[in-house]
């Protein structure tokens, strides 16, 4: 294959001169929309690879700085008439989706479309699909330039490719940003391709001809299907290929609402996760689970009764691993009984002792002063300290994965190759890990990606791939291993507690006339985020480039992942100290975003009512950017903000800017004594969110229907983090074992009325989607709280330090057995 | 080991295995008929949710002494056939509650819609038992958990599926 030539020089040679149109007179006048800037089509080289049917294959990179318009260019101060304008963030001019998409340049290898015989394209997508819908989207790019219908697109995950590097990451919800373009060149190239082939099968010119839903027609009337074509266009050589790439103005799949091309597959349960496989798959396969210890990061010190569980029913095997001790048996209702029946000697955890208010007491020690600023002797401040206890960044797919690792004589003995299926963010690191792990070489681990159920940042690491490895290798056979969920809940990875100090200074109004903010400082405290599963490499290799100065690698993502999207005037500043701990800590969806972000639109509506303004009109005269003002204006147009509410119910408003996208949420919340002391058994009810109000640009949105999807999903994550869900730390161990204690919203607490509305497209390119609404979400439910309790809340969830209302379950047997009533509960 | 047989979407099925082992695991790991899911083994998340004889109840709260050959257990990969639909993964006509899954597009990833429409199919039908429709009220009592948080959609599909049941 032409991989020698992949390496020449990153992005696709791109013709002068064929730049898109940034004709002056296009940017968006103060009040009105931005409207999308008119393309010029753009051309690309991609490579023809040789083979029995058609290939085309361009190195997986898109964009670059240069492309990147700088928000630096927005009319700020038109705008923001009356606001003091701040000097761009680091975030506005590279943030971490830049960061991820320049990670992959100079490394990026070859990705594929296939023309396959049967009419029908085929791409392994080298990213993970865990409900985000990058299948879809993907399908619908291909399909597009194509001119094939989205139906004949079939998106696999590509199993974990070294030679990828950088770019095989799964995070900071880049996949689009950064796949876009180059799964466009590579389509376009199949379509020209196949073009071609038609022109010398029917002997007329190329320009006579089109591509239309999956068949080359000509002006005659002939019309020749892509499979047929397909093998007639295949690639005598590796050679290159002049193609261009469709307008925006032309696309006829690209922003239209689709359906999920693996709907039909999840809702008639034939979507294969990877507990989902069976020894039809890998022959020998059985489930497996490891007992784990009672505090977090425990250790064996010895097993008691290892013959006596080995000889339970249904069990095969028991084994020390360094997680815990393993069992593997016929199933897993078996492997339960037997983990429960393990008598095990435990060592000490990583965090004895531990609760919330030990770690409270500690991020408090490492808080950063706040700087006194230099402001005019009629300035006011408004100072705020917030707490954001753990919460679980759990999905409903527990941490799972199959491992077949080959042995040269049986558990424990020499490994000769492995075999791995999950649901892998990271599969390249994960492939690395393991083959150390098992003492392997890398080109001996097989990684595939199994379709993941959710992931919300825990599917980052793969940590169940790990220990399944492991199992497998000490036992000498295949496992299919699954953690419990009380185990995901108290052992699996946290978004970790920490702190937001704030302080802003304004001048207030005088005479009718709204005051201003003046400077803006806030103060980050967190227990550390763990980023070693790939990003970190991906920072290293980029720091001495990037804006933000010699940073840690959390630094550094905090640096690039926060704006502030207002005018706060000429100070504004955050910054985050982190204190590292024993804790098993990852990203959770939209990272330091929803707790930062929250904070700040409180403070926001603080300095509101200091300046003598309304939240809303507040915030639209502090914005810096136009698309942040349509958003906001959208959702206070469709809201209908400021209508008059009973008493102990509210508004509230706020916008969130990231991933080269806006969202702005609107909510109204009940917390009327009615609705707080609902009592439905084993929940936590108290406010609810009736009505939640959304408008959200991404650039270019490619999905709709999907965008929307990502909306609802992280409102639904924000209320939580507002108001339900998190993790109480008592005694080295969290106390939440199942989903009747970490409270995630359920039906009781979703909002009757939903509004989403997706802006026109105010870009070429699409932005990040699948994080973006959880911080507007949580921060306009903690908003619009305090409106209507009067209170301004400072923890988070607000229910934190209410009594539990469970009763926590066991640590020692570290699970709880399957209840056995299950029939008298039937309905 | 005792035997133990059952109905199984519709075919008479056998399995040796011990009496206490809960039903969810008879049918994935020993029968590989995976579209119920695990995500608790508690009875809490009810991802699991399928149907026995009608009724929904959560496979991993059932030993399997519990059942015996006239009772009839009917999984996700059954429900169409339970309204004389033959649709699968490949296409034909599916139950009206799993086609409104569809035209709502409600799945994301996909791990808890098995359970959610069985537990939206039997709400349907105990609403009806009561000679009445599904309100918010009763939205409000699923315990079906959704990470992805697709409950909106879920509310939207559940009135639509109703109304074609």
């Amino acid at each position: 294959m032409a991989s020698g030539a992949a390496h020449d020089g990153g992005e696709p040679p791109n013709e002068p001169g064929n730049e898109p149109g940034n004709e002056p007179g296009q940017k968006p006048g103060k009040g009105g929309r931005a409207h999308r800037r008119p393309t010029s089509r753009r051309r690309f080289m991609a490579y023809l690879i040789a083979g029995p049917t058609l290939v085309a294959a361009v190195p997986l990179v898109s964009r670059t700085l240069g492309s990147q318009a700088s928000a630096a260019d927005s009319p700020a101060a038109e705008v923001g008439a009356a606001s003091v304008p701040s000097l761009p963030e680091p975030a506005e001019i590279v943030d971490l989706s830049d960061l991820l998409t320049l990670a992959a340049m100079p490394t990026a290898e070859l990705i594929k479309v296939t023309m396959n015989t049967d009419g029908t394209a085929s791409f392994a997508l080298p990213r993970a699909e865990v409900g985000q819908g990058i299948t879809t989207s993907t399908a619908m790019i291909v399909a597009e330039e194509l001119d094939l219908p989205v139906e004949k697109v079939h998106i696999t995950l590509a199993d974990a490719r070294p030679e990828l590097e950088f770019n095989q990451l799964t995070g900071g919800s880049n996949t689009t940003i950064s796949t876009f373009t180059p799964v466009r060149i590579a389509a376009a190239a199949v379509r020209a391709r196949l073009l071609q082939a038609a022109a010398d099968e029917l002997g007329e010119p190329v320009e006579q001809l089109s591509a239309i839903a999956g068949q080359i027609v000509s002006g005659t009337g002939a019309a020749i299907g892509y499979g047929e074509l397909a093998a007639k266009a295949a690639a005598v050589a590796d050679s290159l290929i002049n193609v261009t790439l469709k307008s925006s103005d032309d696309f006829k799949v690209i922003g239209t609402p689709q359906s999920r091309i693996d709907a039909r597959a999840a809702i008639t349960g034939t979507k294969t996760f990877a507990m989902d496989l069976t020894d039809r798959e890998v022959p020998g396969v059985k489930p497996a689970m490891v007992c784990r210890p009672p505090t977090i990061n425990g250790t064996v010190r010895s097993v008691r009764n290892t013959a006596t569980v080995a000889a339970m029913p249904g069990i095969t095997d028991v084994a020390v691993v360094p997680t815990g001790v393993a069992v593997r048996g016929d199933t897993f209702g078996q492997c339960i009984d037997a983990v429960r029946a393990l008598d095990v000697d435990w060592g000490p955890g990583t965090e004895e002792g531990a609760s919330d208010d030990s770690i409270l007491a500690e991020l408090r020690a490492a808080e950063l002063p706040l700087a006194v600023p230099d402001v005019p002797l009629l300035a006011k401040t408004v100072n705020a300290d917030f707490v954001f206890p753990f919460n679980s960044n759990s999905p409903l797919e527990t941490n799972c994965a199959v491992a077949d690792v080959k042995t040269a004589s049986g558990g424990g003995s020499a490994a000769v190759s492995a075999e791995i299926w999950g649901a892998l963010k990271s599969p390249i690191v994960a492939q690395s890990a393991i083959a150390t792990a098992v003492g392997l070489p890398e080109s001996e681990v097989t990684v595939h990606v199994t379709e993941g159920g959710g992931s919300f940042g825990r599917k980052l690491f793969f940590d169940a791939a790990l220990e399944a490895a492991q199992v497998s290798h000490a036992m000498g056979k295949p496992v299919k291993l699954m953690w419990h969920r009380t185990d995901d809940f108290r052992q699996g990875r946290t978004h970790p507690m920490s702190t937001s100090r704030v302080r802003a200074t304004y001048l207030p109004g005088a005479l009718g006339a709204p005051g201003s903010v003046l400077t803006y400082e806030q103060r980050h405290t967190s227990v550390g985020t763990d980023f070693s599963h790939g990003l970190g490499d991906a920072i290293t290799a980029l720091a001495a480039k990037l804006p933000v100065g010699n940073l840690t690698f959390s630094e550094t993502i905090f640096e690039l992942s926060q704006q502030t999207p207002y005018d706060f005037g000429l100070i504004v500043d955050q910054t985050l100290t982190e204190v590292n701990r024993g804790f098993n800590t990852g990203s959770m969806r939209n990272i330091y975003s929803p707790n930062v972000r929250t904070a700040q639109e409180l403070v926001a509506d603080k300095l509101a009512a200091g300046v003598g303004l309304d939240p809303y009109t507040f915030r639209k005269k502090h914005l810096k950017d136009q698309r942040a003002i349509a958003v906001l204006d959208k959702v206070a147009e469709r809201g209908n903000w400021g209508r008059s509410m009973p008493a102990g119910t509210a508004q509230g408003i706020a916008l969130h800017p990231e991933y080269h996208g806006f969202v702005a949420v609107l909510v109204e919340i009940d917390c009327t004594a009615a609705t707080v002391n609902r009592t439905i058994r084993d929940a936590r009810t108290g406010p609810r969110v009736t009505k939640a109000v959304c408008a959200v640009d991404v650039g270019l949105a490619v999905n709709p229907r999907g965008l929307e999807a990502q909306m609802m999903g992280g409102i639904m994550d924000g209320i939580a983090l507002a108001l339900t869900s998190s993790l109480h730390l008592t005694d080295g161990y969290f106390q939440e074992g199942s989903w009747d204690n970490y409270y995630y919203t359920r039906q009781w607490n979703v909002p009757p009325e939903l509004d989403i509305t997706v802006m026109p497209a105010t870009s070429d390119s699409p932005g990040g989607a699948g994080e973006l609404a959880v911080a507007a979400g949580m921060a306009a439910t903690a908003c619009a709280y305090a409106r209507a309790t009067g209170t301004m809340p400072t923890k988070f969830p607000i229910s934190h330090d209410e009594p539990l209302g469970f009763d926590p379950l066991p640590t020692v047997p570290p699970i709880p057995q399957s209840p056995t009533d299950g029939l008298s509960r039937a309905y | 080991m005792p035997t133990h047989t059952f109905r199984l979407n519709g075919e008479q099925v056998s399995v040796d295995t011990e009496d206490d082992v809960r039903l969810l695991w008879v049918i994935r790991d020993l029968l590989g008929v995976t579209g119920p899911k695990y995500g608790c083994g508690l009875g809490v998340c009810q991802a699991c949710t399928s149907h026995l004889n009608g009724k929904a109840v959560n496979l991993c709260c059932i030993p399997v002494s519990d059942v015996g050959p006239d009772d009839e257990i009917t999984t996700i990969e059954g429900l169409p056939a339970t309204v004389g639909a033959t649709g699968d993964a490949n296409g034909g006509t599916l139950h009206p509650m799993q086609q409104a899954w569809l035209d709502n597009d409600v799945a994301q990833c996909g791990y808890c819609q098995p359970g959610q429409i069985m537990a939206a199919v039997a709400k349907v039908r105990a609403a009806r038992a009561e000679g009445r429709e599904l309100g918010d009220a009763d939205y409000d009592e699923i315990r079906n958990v959704c990470r992805c948080g697709t409950y909106h959609r879920i509310r939207e599909a559940i009135a639509q599926g109703a109304a074609n049941m």
